[in-house]
This record gives structure tokens, sequence and C-alpha cells, in this order.
């Protein structure tokens, strides 16, 4: 077919015969291309995207360049944004903060509403920053102590917990809580035999069977060399942050090879000045959490 | 359903067409026509009572302590209660609702049963607010005929008046049902208050326009199509009605062959029906009950009242449309006697059962336990080794005191042997047994922590019982069971 014209001159469109659809007067080896355009509605919409992008780049941060990207007539920023989300949640917390702030670690334990708040704030506070030493039940493990039981290397009371939090331990605070058991082994200030004999004297403290004859060499040497900080009888001494030898609870393992380990090097942790980072509400209401979550001392 | 066939007249049917009829059927406008008599009397009496209970309710004040709210019925979806006079609902003891739903579907059908669909025709709020919608229209436009000739005029200042002045009417009423909707959810007088200075719960504006729009269009524009095509009942109801429930029947036996009758002349060997449409003109669902029994009929009686008034005119007795049943008006056909069966296997079902369930919610309602017990065990940790070597578990016990009063309850612990129990910062006991503070109508957490020695766990898991006694009156008021864990093997 040839395209004819009509009446006025403009070109008469050819129309597929099969579909009745209009050609676009294109046409390859016999094959006529038909003209299909996109629904006027797509194309609306299509020009709408292309108008709001332009709106968006204007209103929006949308360019990069060498020293960011271009920050738009809003000054849209999501890390402001946050910023202010924070403060809000602040001032949302105000009087709950103002009130811990107001009142002692006894008073908050023994207010119902306060003692939940504070806990809740706490429970936060240590996934985000004990956890990952004691453990998120707050169990602990080999050499990070457990915060659940009734055993405390530096006291279990409300402000001595407070204490350790805001200080740490061996963190390098003027008021760190610092000890340091000799390295016996290492340092070879007991012969190796010596270290052994203590070993059973050690096993023999804390009332499991234990070889008499090694116990009975290593008395003197646990009067000379322990008892200053573990106590004549190895009660400990919590002011010095010396376990308790004779009971259940061990920070570096019960079985006679890791009490030989722990003689031998005279291993002690680490745990960071909390005070430097978080502000002192948070730390009263830590402080309650691990309280409240190990019954205290 | 029993659908009565009108063997005197064949039921007019739509001539078989080529093309199949339309799935949608375009809405005849009805003109219910005005009608005077008992059953319309019974009606606004009935509608005056729907509405005042409806609008009055929020308002009746209770007695309750302090930090209660003093209305009656209140729903209070921000605390999570539900009062109902003396009656205070948690929220889970919306077995109570379910109860309330199961009573009041049984009472339907028992009632429909017996007398037909008496909630539709009188009580359903569909047809409450329907009837006052019309009254509202009759007042601005006039009755059916008024109403029919000032449709089919065009446009005028009048036209536009009256239409105005009607759906201004009608507004006011579904503005007036919205705002009363929202004093069930929050104190009355309060929120009557707040509303008008814009300081009322987002939602309870919300939930106002949305009453408004609802009760503006189901009443105003849609009425019988909201019971013809929204509402499930008239499509359950066929299971429920027989030959002797009573309903709003037209009977053929006394009014067929129907036809005009002249005034003065004899009434022998014809039916008392004289084609007057009274019936039709008067019915608000825009059916003629003389096809029989329909889906659409709701029941409300006011074809008997349109009915009976000309029987009057003409000097016939009442009665040629009244409630009856199928049964009696097949009997009446045949010249056999006449009776009324309310007692038949299936209303005597549906009344044991309404009876039963209905002893079941009071004995639930009798025996509501004050106190509720949740032992929650901590598991992380299960357990801790303490100094001794004996071992620790941590429980979370949820009490509810679901009285006004806050209250002393003794908190005891049995294990396999005496349990060492105390809250965290507090002394405790070495026998199991400490006293705590149920705070009133809230569950209180009380963090217990219970010990035993190693020596006694007989494995890894133990069994306890945790029981909760009234210190007033030394009455155990829950218990319940959980597990000791420890890593104590079996047998050592």
């Amino acid at each position: 077919m040839t395209a004819e014209s009509d009446k006025h001159g403009a070109p008469q469109i050819e129309k597929d015969p099969v579909t009745g659809t209009d050609t676009t007067g294109h046409e390859w080896d016999g094959i006529r291309e038909l003209n299909t355009p996109l629904p006027r509605w797509w194309l609306y919409i299509f020009y709408a995207t292309i108008v709001v992008a332009i709106v968006y780049w204007v209103l929006m941060p949308a360019w990069p360049g060498l020293h960011g990207a271009t920050t738009g007539v809003l000054h849209q920023s999501d890390r402001a944004n946050v910023e202010v989300e924070v403060g809000k949640l602040k001032a949302m917390r105000a009087t709950e903060t103002a009130a811990l702030g107001g009142s002692s670690l006894q008073q908050i334990v023994h207010d119902p509403a306060l003692q939940r708040y504070a806990l809740s704030l706490g429970a936060a506070t240590f996934g985000e920053n004990c956890a990952a030493c004691h453990g998120q039940s707050g169990t602990g493990s080999k050499g990070y102590a457990n915060l659940r039981d009734d055993v405390w290397l530096w006291g279990g009371s409300l402000e001595q917990i407070q204490q350790t939090i805001l200080h740490g331990v061996r963190s390098g605070d003027p008021e760190a809580r610092l000890s340091q058991m000799p390295s016996f082994g290492r340092d070879a200030i007991l012969k190796p035999e010596q270290v052994s004999d203590l070993t059973e004297y050690v096993v023999h403290l804390s009332h499991r069977p234990a070889d008499a004859a090694a116990v009975a060499r290593a008395e003197p040497l646990f009067k000379d060399n322990c008892a200053t900080c573990h106590g004549p009888a190895g009660l400990g001494d919590q002011s010095r942050g010396a376990p308790n030898l004779t009971d259940a609870e061990w920070l570096y393992g019960s079985d006679r090879q890791s009490i030989h380990d722990q003689i031998w090097n005279g291993r002690g942790g680490v745990m960071p000045a909390w005070g430097k980072r978080l502000d002192p509400n948070t730390i009263k209401a830590l402080a309650v959490y691990v309280y409240v979550n190990s019954g205290g001392q | 359903m029993t659908v009565v066939i009108n063997t005197l007249k064949p039921v007019a049917r739509a001539e078989p067409a080529d093309k199949p009829a339309p799935l949608y059927v375009k809405r005849k406008a009805i003109y219910p026509k005005r009608v005077k008599g008992p059953f319309r009397q019974l009606k606004w009496g009935l509608l005056l009572v729907m509405l005042g209970i409806y609008y009055g309710v929020p308002w009746i004040r209770w007695a309750r302590p302090a930090p209660q709210p003093q209305q009656a019925v209140l729903v209070d979806f921000l605390h999570g209660r539900f009062f109902l006079f003396g009656l205070h609902l948690w929220p889970d003891e919306v077995y109570f609702i379910t109860a309330l739903l199961v009573i009041s579907a049984l009472s339907l059908f028992l009632v429909s049963a017996l007398f037909g669909r008496l909630w539709c025709g009188y009580a359903c709020p569909q047809t409450v607010w329907t009837d006052l919608f019309i009254a509202v229209e009759r007042l601005f436009e006039g009755d059916r005929n008024a109403r029919m000739h000032l449709d089919a005029q065009p446009w005028s200042v009048e036209k536009a008046l009256r239409k105005g002045g009607k759906h201004a009417v009608w507004l006011l009423v579904g503005m007036a049902t919205g705002g009363a909707w929202i004093f069930y959810f929050h104190d009355a007088p309060t929120t009557f208050r707040q509303f008008f200075v814009g300081q009322a719960p987002p939602t309870a504006y919300i939930f106002f326009w949305l009453l408004t729009f609802t009760t503006y269009i189901f009443a105003g524009t849609m009425r019988e199509q909201v019971c013809t095509y929204l509402c499930p009942w008239p499509r359950i109801q066929g299971a429920m009605l027989d030959k002797d429930s009573l309903q709003v029947t037209y009977r053929y036996d006394r009014g067929e062959p129907r036809g005009a009758h002249k005034k003065g002349a004899d009434w022998s060997g014809r039916g008392d029906c004289i084609e007057c449409t009274q019936c039709v003109v008067a019915c608000p669902m825009g059916i003629d009950i003389r096809d029989g029994l329909q889906l659409e009929c709701i029941n409300c009686g006011l074809c008997i009242d349109a009915c009976d008034e000309v029987m009057v005119k003409v000097g016939r007795p009442k009665g040629l449309i009244a409630f009856d049943t199928d049964a009696n008006v097949l009997a009446r056909a045949n010249n056999q006697p006449t009776r009324l069966r309310l007692v038949r296997p299936r209303t005597i079902f549906y009344g044991v059962a309404l009876t039963g369930v209905l002893a079941l919610t009071g004995y639930g309602l009798a025996t509501r336990p004050t106190f509720g017990l949740h032992v929650v065990r901590d598991r992380a940790p299960l357990f801790v080794r303490l100094h001794d070597g004996s071992i620790r578990n941590g429980y979370t016990l949820e009490i509810a005191n679901r009285s006004f009063e806050r209250r002393k309850l003794d908190v005891i612990v049995r294990g396999p042997g005496d349990v060492g129990l105390r809250e965290p910062g507090e002394a405790g006991s070495a026998t199991g047994h400490i006293q705590i503070t149920a705070e009133a109508d809230q569950v209180t957490p009380v963090r217990l922590f219970a010990t035993l020695p190693a020596a006694v766990l007989p494995g890894p898991l133990t069994p306890i019982r945790v029981t909760l006694v009234d210190a007033a009156d030394g009455k155990t008021v829950g218990a319940a069971g959980s597990v000791f864990t420890s890593d104590t093997a079996a047998g050592r």
C-alpha cells in the first residue's frame, strides 16, 4: 500500500489490515512496524518523575562533588536528623534521667518505677558495652567475671559495683581497681615443683581431695607468697581484688591445670573506665542493673 | 426458608430473554408511605428506647475507687480495660466478650424461630436509623406522593431548599451518632468538653467522622440495600425459620382471588384483597408481602397497619396481613384447625443451647479469679552456681491483681528442699516464703532468686511449685508450676 493523502493534504496513515493498528511507515523485508505508542498515562507519569527528579536535585543533596555532595536548598542531613531525634529522646527521658541523678543507688533499687527505668536503661547499656566480655546474660567466661552469681572480686554492693564501672580494672585510670598477681612460675619466683605443690594446696583449700604430702610442703609457701593478698585461710580480699580460693567459683577455671597456669602466669584482666565514656546517670542505671540481676552481695 | 407458594396467583417472573439478565440491578427508589397503627406506634416507641440506650448509656456514672473511671460502660483501650457496670474485664478475659456474642447469636436464633425477624424489624440500628432518616425526609419533602412529585420535578429553589434541608439534618443526625460513639471509649463528660475545643484524642475525631459518614450513607442513601446486599443475617435466617414460625404473612387463603372492589358490591366468591397496594407503598423494603415470605422482608409489620386501615374502611375484618405461621395459613386454606406451636424441637434446641451458654458464662463470671500468676523463668542464664556450690535460678512472677485494692500476698515456693528465696536487694527467706505487694488493677512483676543446694537436686530439671496466699485471710489465690534448672546430672 502506498501512503495516500486525505482531502486536507495530510498524509494518510497506513493501517495494518490484521490488527487495525497504525503503522510507522518503516518496512524491513516486507515486515512493517506497527505504531503502538506507550500508553498516555504511562508517559505522563514518566514526565512527572523527570520533573520530580529536577525538583529533588534542587531541594535535596544530590550531586557528588570533590568535597561532598551538593547540599540542596533544604540542607537535609540524616546525621543532623538523627541528632535531633536523639535530642528529642533525651528530652523525653529528662524527667527519669533527672530522677536517677537525684536519687541514691539504694533509692533507685527500692523505688519500683525508678528501678524499672534503671533496669531498661541498664539492659540496653549492658548489651552495647559490657556484653562483649561479660556475655549477653552477664555470666562471663574464663577470665571474665560472672556478674550473675554472688561472688565478687571487687565487692558486690551497689557502691562498689558503681565504682568498678566508673574507673575500671587495671584501666590506667588513677582510681582504677588495681592489683597484680605475680607470675610465680614464669618470673622464676618459685620453682616448678613448688608451683605444683601450691596447686595441690589450692585444690585442698577448696575442699577437694589433694596430695597430702604436697599440701604439707606447700603450706609455708602459701603463707609466704599468697597469704598477703588471699589471706591465711585463702578467703580472699575484695579490697585487693584477691579472689576467695575456698569457694566454688573460679575466674580462670577450677581444674589443676588451670590453677597451675594461674599461679605460673598470674594473669589479671582489664576493664575500661566507663566513666570516661558513659554519663554518670547511665552508670548508675548500669550498677543497678548488675546489682539487681545478680542479687548483689 | 419456607417459601409459601401462592398457588392461587402465579408469581410474575421475568420473561426468558435471549441475553442473560445483567448481574447488577439499579436500585429503584422506594418512597415508603406513612402508616398509622399499633405496629407503627410500637416502632416509634422502640425507636425512642433504642436511641435512648445508645445516646444515654455513656452518661451513666458508676462509683469506682479513685484512679478508675467513673463511667458505667467504658471500653478503655488506652489502659486495656473493659468496664460494664460492676464488671471490669482485662484483655486476657476476652472470652467473656465471645460468650456475649454467642449469647446474642443464640437469642437471635431463638427469637427468629419463634417470632421471625423481630431484630431486623424493630431493634437493628440499621432499621432504627433508617426509620429516623425517613421521618426527617418526610418532614422536609412530605409523604410518598409529594416526595415522588418533588423528585420528578426539575431543580428549583424550593426543591434545593427541601433536599438541602433534609441532607443537612441527616448529616446532623449522623454527627450526633458518630459523636455518641466515641463516648463509649473515653470518659463522656471530659471528651464532650474536649471535643469542641479540639483537645479530644485524634481517634475520637477519626471515629466521629467515620461514624457520621457511615450513618449518613447507610441510613440516608443505602437503606434497604444494606439489609439485602450487605447484611448476612437475611441469608442465614432461612435456617432458623420453619412453617411454625410467626412472621408477617399475607393470608392468601382469605385474600384470594384478589381484585378491585366497588363499594357495596358482594364479597362472596372473591377474596378480601382489593388490590389497593397500600401494603406495597407502606413497605420500607419496597416489596410486595403478597408474594410470600422474602429475604428482603424485615418483619416490621407496617404493611399490617396499612392493610388493617383499609380493611376497616371497606368493612372487612382486620388481619388480612398479620403475624401468622405458614402452617396455619395452609391449614385454613384446607379447612383444618389452626394451632400455634411455640415448643418445637428447633426452639427447644435453641433454648437449651442458650440456657447452657448463659449458665456457663454465669459460672465463669462467678468464679472469675481475682489474682493471676504466671511464672517466667530466666532463660539467660538458666542458672548460676553460688560461692557455696548451691544453684540459683532467677524467676519473674507476673502477678495480676484484678481487684481495685493493692494486696499483700505471700509467695511460697516449694521444691525438693527448703528453697532459699529473695528479691534482689532484700534479705529474703531460707524457707521459700516471702511477702510481696500486688498493686491494684495491674500486673506486678516480682523478680525472685530461688536457691537450692546441689545435693538435693535429683537431676537437671527439678519441678517446683509457686503458691500465692492472700496475707489477709490465708486463702490460696493462685498457684503455678515451673522448673528449677541446674547442671546436676541425674543420680549424682
